[in-house]
């Protein structure tokens, strides 16, 4: 192991600190503006798994995005049930459907899985517009004061000495870190377990995987799940946050999909940190061509072709590389006492 | 009962009859060896026996139990393991994870006993001071090493070894001797594609000659041997 590496855990765990201090010591505008960005990073986290190491280009995030999402204003409007548990509730609706999708998708390889994604999650998108009592095509907003009658906010409102708006954001903000940390700790967890590990076996040679006994159709549909079950939990507490929601803005394939990729591409693709560093350059694009519109989003794709062309691990993926630092590795290290001495373990009878 | 049966089995690739009404045996324990000229179709059989192909015709029974429909995951956890003729090793896993991933799955091998599991077959097949290197940087000899670690991992109680031993010198042609007599000794059964006779005459106990896809002879070493049908292929093979 590098010296480098306690170094950087510690980066991180200081960075963290300030993250979930900010609600505290940074004004409103900017905890809205990292919600956004933690927002794109689960959703990146979610489809790095998804695509980076499972193999599954899917298009159609936005599908669980928009699905998590209606379920949860179906459990606050037409249940009159707690956000939170709305948004538990947008998590197990987006893997619910996710079933059907992966029956109909799995049938399909490549560009055509991608495509397939894209269609179901437009059929979803249609599906929904239908539902008049969420407002059909026109949408509809969460009852006046949701978000500020969540549980917390009033203590956090008093503590921070802010309004009930503010402390409604502050309290959305920390839930949406928390997932962030979440997901990037289950990810790894994830990822270096047995299932994990018959994954990057498939990734490498699928067809010696199979002949080892990697289920790769059972691994890449539990992968399917398990990631449209982050991306609803995602979707919901995002329009928590944002408490208006149309089919337009809930299914858009721009907005979670899109960006999304361009994040995991440019942050490197099929590595652990490489939603963070994409995430942190997305957001560092934005603050520094704010003034020039949605020029930002030019620049991101011109970064995300380059990437692509130049450098197909990222700047996560070009990082290690150079330097040999990896924060996040998922090597199993074999056990040291056993190494020596080839002779002596031979199992002859 | 036989380990391992195919009944009448037959494969095409187009017009290419690449296994021809294959019919044969192997008991538990026992150690078969399969030569033939290349093209003969010995590597489609394995497949065939895997699962990796499915035959036009016949059937592939394992314990008297009829996996043809099996996918080659399922075979492998009902006890065949398999190396590849030409090596197949999950290049961006180290060599020790390579042998994991096939205990964990194929060889259904528990968390806490899995690393001692591998490193034992590790040291069996010399690569316990490469484990930790990418198998993907692994020069030929050890990559074929690690078709056979890995093959041994999956805990097999049929092991298929296709051509383990082309290119070794004796010395490591020896040792390589030495540890499948170890997993045959141990009880699993073998059969081994090999165009190094004595290698393979040392450890079988039978001997299959392949040719076109049809079986030609199986019996003794040294009674196949002495056919004259099978000496003018094999002095083909040999030249
Ligand atoms: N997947 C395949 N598709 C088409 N032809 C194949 C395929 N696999 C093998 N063959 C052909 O089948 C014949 C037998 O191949 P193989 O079983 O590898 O022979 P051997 O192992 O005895 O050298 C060869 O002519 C080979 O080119
Ligand atoms: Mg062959």
């Amino acid at each position: 192991m590098t010296p480098s590496r306690p170094l950087g855990l510690i980066a991180a765990f200081a960075a963290l600190a300030v993250l979930y201090a900010l609600p505290a010591i940074a004004p409103r505008a900017l905890v809205q503006d990292l919600f956004g960005v933690l927002t794109l990073l689960v959703l990146a986290l979610n489809w790095n798994t998804l695509a980076g190491f499972a193999g599954l280009v899917s298009v159609g995030q936005q599908a669980f995005v928009g699905i998590g999402a209606y379920a949860m204003f179906a459990a606050i409007i037409l249940m009159d049930l707690n956000p939170l548990v709305g948004v538990l509730i947008g998590g197990l609706a987006a893997a619910a459907f996710a079933l059907p999708m992966a029956f109909f998708a799995f049938r399909l390889n490549g560009a055509y899985f991608a495509i397939g994604t894209w269609v179901v999650a437009d059929i979803a998108r249609l599906g929904i517009s239908q539902w008049k009592a969420l407002g059909g095509g026109t949408g509809t907003s969460l009852p006046k004061g949701t978000a500020k009658d969540m549980a917390f906010v009033d203590r956090i409102k008093a503590a921070l000495d802010v309004s009930s708006a503010a402390a409604a954001d502050a309290l959305t903000y920390w839930l949406m870190l928390t997932l962030a940390v979440a997901m990037l700790v289950a990810g790894h967890v994830f990822l270096r377990s047995r299932m994990g590990l018959g994954l990057q076996a498939i990734r490498d040679n699928e067809t010696a995987a199979r002949s080892v006994g990697v289920d790769p159709v059972r691994l890449k549909a539990l992968v399917f799940l398990l990631t449209a079950f982050g991306t609803g939990l995602c979707g919901a507490l995002a329009f928590i946050q944002i408490t208006r929601v149309t089919p337009d803005a809930a299914f858009s394939v721009i907005d979670w999909t899109a960006f999304v990729i361009f994040i995991t591409v440019i942050g490197g693709i099929g590595t652990l940190p490489g939603p963070i560093v994409g995430a942190v350059i997305f957001y560092a694009l934005q603050r520094l061509l704010a003034d020039y519109g949605t020029i930002y989003l030019i620049v991101l794709g011109c970064l995300g072709i380059a990437v692509m062309l130049f450098a197909r691990r990222g700047l996560w993926g070009v990082f290690t590389g150079r330097t040999g630092i990896d924060l996040l590795p998922l090597t199993h290290r074999p056990p040291k006492s056993a190494a020596p001495q080839p002779q002596a373990s031979r199992r002859t009878a | 009962m036989a380990i391992l049966s195919l009944q009448s089995v037959s494969k095409s690739f187009g017009a290419l009859k690449v296994s021809d009404s294959v019919s044969f045996e192997v008991q538990p324990g026992e150690a078969l060896g399969i030569i033939g000229p290349n093209g003969a179709g010995k590597s489609t059989l394995f497949n065939l026996i895997t699962g990796n192909i499915a035959p036009d015709q016949g059937k592939v029974l394992l314990d008297g139990r009829d996996v043809t429909r099996l996918p080659p995951m399922e075979r492998v956890r009902a006890g065949i393991g398999r190396s590849f003729q030409i090596p197949q090793p999950f290049v961006h896993l180290s060599v020790y994870e390579n042998l994991l991933v096939a205990a964990r799955f194929g060889g259904e091998v528990g968390a806490a006993e899995a690393p001692g599991f591998c490193m034992d077959i590790l040291a069996q097949t010399g690569l316990a001071a490469v484990a930790e290197k990418p198998s993907g940087g692994l020069p030929l000899l050890q990559r074929k090493r690690l078709e056979l670690a890995r093959a041994m991992a999956t805990k097999p109680r049929v092991i298929l070894l296709d051509e383990i031993a082309g290119g070794l010198t004796d010395a490591e042609c020896g040792e390589l001797i030495a540890t499948i007599k170890a997993i045959h000794a141990e009880g699993t059964a073998i059969i081994w594609i090999e165009h190094v006779l004595h290698a393979l005459t040392s450890v079988v106990g039978r001997l299959m000659v392949l040719n076109f896809g049809r079986m030609l002879m199986i019996g003794a070493p040294d009674q196949v041997m002495a056919s004259p049908e099978v000496r003018e292929i094999y002095l083909g093979i040999e030249a």
